[in-house]
């Protein structure tokens, strides 16, 4: 059998977006700006795709701009915001547990001129009002704080935000990375009360290439790319019609969360009861975080041993964020965990279709491999 | 905190023994209308419809929103739950209330208790809660003549209810209460109005739509689907019937005198229409027209156009004001796609100077060097049908 674990990094195809790509691949191939039908054939497709992930969001279709993904959008609101305030200010509120097109987007604003205030966050990941309060102020242009951290599973205090920056007189604009969180809890951007928001296809069982950002109705950004007319001007460029068709379906086939909430909570509390009853494993997470994810150590083996050592038995985790690529994770480190245990950290992250059964597989080979891989490492 | 949807009927309570009938369609279109946020227990009790989230993740913010467009309503507002205890009561009042009581308002307390078992009389209750406030909140004040906010304690047969603020319904009746009749849309700014105040009125629509190809494009029968993607909000689901009109609007023109193609034009779409709402069950016609608004809407105009069919033409925005039609299609958030610049059939072939008082013998006598009726016959054979609507 095999034990998907690691839905953080990526989601299956599910067989809606898979149907409906197939469908506008056979179907559809005319251009959605093509004044004749069969570009209309395609701006329906996107149409359709787009009421989907707005009333998702609670938004207006108006509101949602498609991107080649959760980077793209990132990129697209660190730089378009910054771009567009920075004759109010020059200073940008973030943390440092951001996604690293966020955090990196902002590194490179820092070569700009502008000043970057990384908020660190606590043992388990999480930041708190207090620090916001602290950071955010009449010269801040840009708040960018994710929703759900993508290696820890910490839910950071968003719905905060917007009050403090109201209070505190500053003129910035409020982005939220929602990628890990959207499908999973409600995503709604006129309660957090932001004003752009990112979320992606690939976490919630759509395709790759594929994400959106929320800009508020009367938001100003900057565009990162120049070309012609299409999403008004703020991302040209010709849709790509198969794929937003495919987020669009699978938007659509998610289910009820509520309910499917409720079972990932009760598989993350197995599965916390179930593996720190294993010696040798440390949790990295707080229990009381997004269910989706857990982070651990299996003490004194490096995480990529033990990958490896998993995959072949068909469990498929990571050592973190997928898009590290194996580098040290920034987050783990900023969270001030000791090396051995950023050396040794595993994600374990789950989907609404996991089972028990899976988390049980792990177990058993977690065991194994600290049994047998430790033994080795002694010698 | 629990909190639910107290929904006020509104004119049903006046029907009489057909009131359940009502009651239950209302329920029916409720559930349609928020079944996509999550599970609800929607039932009636005691005149109240009350609806209740079943899941954790509801938000009741979007279910208000989407109760506040559904017809039949007359008023609602959103409660707390708490257990039928009084210093339950008081305490959820305090809890629920905290975001407007932190501000500088008066307030009043109204309790109803239909449970008589309940141990404290109604103006007890108001007391003790509205004393319990003004202890927990020193910065409102009380008010019993003319209060920013009316605090309701409603001690009912399972629980008891505590809201602040009701909220105006989308009033009228229950949508298809009243039958079915075909709306005649063309996607400028009354069409979609006209329809909105019919469901208003418990009608089912179905939409009728006469396409000109090449002379409109797609993108005009697209803006007309977008318009009725927007009514259905409030009118739910219908079927959009496209006419292909190009043959008789071509023949009009070529064969016709130049001021009378728009009054002809609108006899034969008078004429189509009525052969598919006969098909598909409409027992009325609805146009967005305007008494005196353009010249196939003066009296005389009118009076051709109303002699080429046998169903009534309900015209509900015959005597508003351009800015009063326009108000209405702002509030239902038509106005922006009505505006949308696409030629559509009805300004396509536009006489420099038509009739504005169309004397209907002489209407007929330009009609009838031509045989319409295989042309009629073939436009309603080859309607195309396209869903608006969610599906369930």
């Amino acid at each position: 059998m095999e034990v998907y674990l690691d839905n953080s990094a990526t989601t299956c195809l599910c067989s809606h977006a898979v149907e409906k790509m197939t469908f506008i691949m056979n179907n559809v191939y005319g251009n959605p700006s093509s004044l004749h039908s069969k570009g209309m054939e395609a701006e329906n497709e996107i149409k359709f795709a787009r009421k989907i992930i707005a009333e998702l969001l609670g938004v207006n279709n108006g509101e949602v701009y498609f991107t080649s993904g959760g980077t793209e959008a990132n990129n697209l609101a660190v730089f378009g915001a910054a771009h567009a305030k920075n004759k109010l200010g020059n200073k940008i509120v973030t943390t440092a547990v951001e996604h690293s097109s966020v955090y990196e987007s902002c590194k490179a604003l820092e070569t700009e001129g502008f000043e970057v205030v990384y908020l660190k966050p606590d043992l388990y990941g999480n930041i708190t009002e207090t620090q916001l309060r602290e950071a955010i102020d009449d010269k801040t242009i840009l708040v960018s704080v994710m929703f759900v951290n993508n290696e820890t599973g910490a839910v950071l205090p968003v719905d905060k935000i917007s009050k403090i920056i109201k209070k505190n007189k500053s003129p910035a604009l409020f982005h939220c990375d929602a990628v890990q969180a959207f499908g999973k809890i409600p995503v709604k951007p006129r309660k957090i009360n932001c004003d752009l928001l990112t979320v992606t296809a690939h976490k919630i069982h759509g395709p790759k290439g594929v994400g959106a950002l929320y800009i508020k109705e009367k938001t100003n950004i900057k565009p990162i790319l120049h070309g012609g007319e299409q999403q008004k001007k703020i991302r040209p460029g010709t849709e790509p019609v198969i794929l937003i068709g495919g987020f669009g379906a699978a938007a659509a086939d998610m289910g009820n969360i509520s309910q499917n909430y409720k079972k990932v909570s009760e598989l993350h509390d197995y599965a916390i009861k179930t593996l720190t009853g294993i010696e040798g494993i440390v949790l990295n997470s707080s229990e009381q975080n997004f269910p989706y994810i857990i982070n651990l150590s299996a003490l004194g083996i490096k995480s990529e041993t033990m990958l490896h050592f998993l995959e072949d038995k068909g469990i498929y985790l990571s050592s973190g964020s997928a898009c590290a690529k194996g580098k040290k994770s920034h987050v783990l480190t900023a969270m001030g965990l000791p090396t051995e245990r950023i050396d040794s950290a595993l994600r374990i992250s789950f989907s609404k279709n996991s089972s028990k059964e899976e988390v049980d597989l792990l177990s058993q080979a977690l065991c194994e491999g600290l049994n047998t891989l430790v033994r080795k490492a002694r010698k | 905190m629990n909190e639910i949807i107290l929904v006020k009927v509104g004119e049903i309570a006046l029907k009489g023994l057909n009131r359940k009938n009502f009651e239950d369609l209302l329920i029916k279109n409720i559930k349609r209308k928020i079944h996509k946020l999550g599970r609800f227990e929607v039932v009636c009790s005691q005149s109240t419809i009350r609806i209740t989230p079943l899941d954790e993740f509801i938000d009741m913010d979007e279910t208000a929103e989407k109760i506040s467009k559904v017809f039949g309503i007359a008023a609602f507002s959103r409660a707390c739950v708490t257990e039928k205890d009084i210093e339950k009561i008081k305490n959820t009042a305090a809890e629920y209330l905290e975001p407007i009581f932190s501000e500088n308002i008066s307030f009043k307390v109204e309790s109803k208790r239909s449970d008589k078992k309940f141990p404290y009389g109604s103006p007890e209750i108001s007391r003790i809660v509205g004393g319990f406030l003004a202890d927990t909140f020193p910065n409102v004040r009380v008010d019993v003549h003319n209060p920013d906010v009316v605090v309701t304690v409603e001690v009912r047969d399972f629980a008891a209810y505590i809201h602040a603020n009701v909220e105006e319904g989308a009033g009228g009746l229950p949508v298809s209460c009243g039958g079915k009749a075909a709306i005649l849309i063309s996607g400028g700014i009354d069409s979609p109005v006209a329809a909105y105040m019919m469901a208003k009125r418990g009608i089912e629509l179905a939409a009728v739509h006469f396409a000109s190809p090449p002379y409109t494009s797609g993108r005009a029968e697209e803006k007309v689907r977008d318009l009725l993607e927007i009514v259905s909000d409030y009118a739910g689901r219908m079927n959009m019937y496209t006419v292909p009109f190009t043959k008789i609007q071509e023949t009009i023109q070529r064969e016709c005198p130049e001021e009378l193609f728009t009054v002809i034009m609108r006899r034969m779409m008078m004429k189509i229409s009525q052969r598919i709402a006969e098909k598909v069950g409409c027992q009325a016609l609805i146009t967005g027209e305007s008494l005196g608004q353009v010249a196939s809407q003066t009296i005389g105009a009118l009076a051709c156009t109303d002699e080429a069919t046998d169903l009534p033409v309900f015209r509900p925005l015959i005597g508003m004001d351009k800015k009063d039609i326009i108000a209405v299609s702002r509030k239902i958030n038509t106005f922006e796609t009505s505006c949308l610049p696409y030629e559509d059939c009805c300004t396509v072939f536009t006489p420099r100077h038509p009739r504005t008082k169309p004397r209907l013998d002489l209407v007929k006598k330009a009609e009838s060097s031509i045989d319409w009726e295989d042309m009629i016959a073939e436009a309603v054979e080859n309607v195309k049908i396209t869903r608006i609507g969610e599906e369930d």
